[in-house]
């Protein structure tokens, strides 16, 4: 795993944190979307971006990875416009 | 004690016919659809066949019998649960396996050893008591038991574990078992298909057809088939077929990985459990142990090993034994676990009619086989939840209430 700040490191010292999924506002969702985002995940095999934490430096960051064959297209850190692409 | 041997022995028709045949054509159209043949796919189609008179079955498997979950892993049998749900459905599988080599006239290697979940701090010692009351209420047989017990069971174990996490207790649990779990698939295969139910491997179902909200048919690598049940049993690839019919569910696919040593000579007869060292190990008839840990920690749909997965269980496996320092491990494996966040299983119902889920079995499928091929047989034969599995629908998570069965369903939490 290429963590974006400290470059390739062993995948042991990366914590997984799951998919980047965007957030319903938790006023405005009814209780099935709350239920929704709280509790189901897209399960199925694909390319994700997902969040990972490097845990001796501390920097949390998103990879593109593909969960069928565990291959890591691409690590950048979190912006604006991370945000945007998901939503 | 099966007496099939002594029969074939008798016999004059040698060799013996093959476990299950091989059918050249799919059929046009069938009752139920079972999408897998492991365990859990072949359980139902045994019961629906036996149990409810159901035989137009069709069990398909994209790779061979047994072949996934069934075949991967540790083989551990228990009921030692923590929700009155959860305990209720594991202990009918419990009873079912013991009757289970005699029903099938097929010998499992089914063994009673004792199970103990090693309890290594305080908060442990509480859960182990907790489930302790629960379990006793429904009338399984756990017990909270002290150190000198556990020495008492297994004299080899370090009970300070390297003085990094001194045993305080344990949960015993009497019936805990473990089986051959080939046989397993091969007994209910074989049984199912002496009673009609046709199993086709090498074919891979590739969409489900629904017409306003029921199931129609199946399009697989090997042609269409007309029906207006399908049941799904498989495991890790779950969310590849509810993703083809559109239903949203909690299901993560994480690899569950295990070892096996070389064979040493008996010295472990309970089944040891250890939540904070993440490690379950027994020995089997062959002497080898059958050693498992924790979920791979990030999500992959994927059957690959890892040396990580091997130093990491080898360190604590030393802890609780450190004369195995000089023990090879001559195998490792994984499978991938369809794991829930609340660490019970999906089953029964879905909002698609006809189509059932047997699902979210993460790392405690395979002993719920029995229990999961019986009533799911009973779901898909009356189109009805068994009361056993109502705590185990799919939209519990809509409601807000899981069946919380972390404390008793996994290791390393």
């Amino acid at each position: 795993m290429t963590c974006p700040i400290n470059g390739p490191r062993p995948v042991s010292e990366f914590f997984y944190h799951g998919e980047l999924r965007p957030m319903p506002d938790p006023q405005a969702a009814t209780d099935d979307a709350w239920a929704d985002y709280v509790f189901n995940r897209n399960g199925a095999p694909g390319v994700k971006r997902e969040w990972w934490y490097h845990l001796p430096s501390g920097v949390w960051f998103i990879a593109e990875r593909d969960t069928a064959t565990d291959q890591v297209l691409r690590t950048y850190l979190y912006s604006d416009a991370v945000a945007e692409a998901v939503q | 004690m099966p007496w099939r041997l002594l029969r074939f022995a008798l016999s004059k028709k040698h060799p013996e016919p093959r476990m299950f045949r091989a059918h050249a054509e799919l059929k046009r159209s069938y009752d139920v659809v079972i999408i897998g043949a492991g365990g859990h796919g072949l359980a139902a189609a045994y019961y629906l066949a036996r149990d409810h008179g159901i035989t137009n079955v069709a069990v398909l498997e994209q790779g061979y019998i047994g072949g996934g979950n069934t075949g991967r892993n540790t083989t551990i049998i228990r009921s030692n649960y923590l929700t009155p749900e959860g305990a209720k459905f594991y202990d009918m599988s419990v009873k079912l396996w013991q009757d289970l080599s005699e029903d099938f006239d097929l010998n499992l290697f089914y063994s009673n050893r004792g199970h103990y979940t090693l309890a290594h701090t305080d908060s442990a010692m509480r859960t182990m008591r907790w489930r302790a009351e629960v379990n006793k209420h429904y009338g399984i047989d756990s017990e909270v038991v002290d150190a000198a017990a556990v020495h008492k069971a297994c004299p080899m174990m370090d009970l300070s574990c390297n003085g990094h996490a001194p045993i305080l207790g344990a949960l015993f649990h009497a019936p805990g078992s473990i089986a051959r779990h080939d046989a397993v698939a091969w007994g209910y295969g074989r049984g199912a298909d002496q009673r009609g139910v046709e199993i086709h491997q090498q074919t891979k179902v590739t969409g489900i057809e629904i017409v306003a909200g029921k199931v129609k048919g199946v399009h697989t690598s090997r042609g269409h088939i007309a029906t207006s049940k399908v049941l799904c049993a498989v495991a890790g690839s779950t969310p590849r077929i509810t993703k083809m019919i559109g239903i949203d569910t909690p299901l993560f696919i994480h690899p569950l990985q295990a070892m096996v040593s070389e064979p040493l000579k008996p010295w472990l007869d309970p089944i040891l459990v250890s939540g904070s060292l993440h490690v379950y190990v027994s020995q089997t008839a062959r002497g080898e142990l059958v050693m498992g840990a924790s979920l791979d920690p990030y999500e992959l749909h994927n059957t690959r090993s890892t040396f990580d997965f091997v130093e990491g269980l080898s360190s604590h496996m030393i802890d609780m034994f450190p004369f195995l320092a000089d023990v090879k491990v001559v195998r490792q494996w994984a499978g991938m676990a369809d794991m829930t966040p609340d660490f019970a299983p999906l089953m029964g119902k879905t909002e698609v009619e006809g189509f059932y889920l047997d699902a979210g079995w993460g790392t405690w499928g395979f002993k719920a086989t029995p229990a999961s091929g019986k009533t799911m047989s009973y779901t898909v034969a009356n189109d009805r939840n068994h009361e056993l599995i109502e705590g185990f629908t799919l939209d519990r998570f809509r409601k807000y209430a899981p069946t919380g069965e972390k404390g008793a369903a996994s290791v390393g939490h």
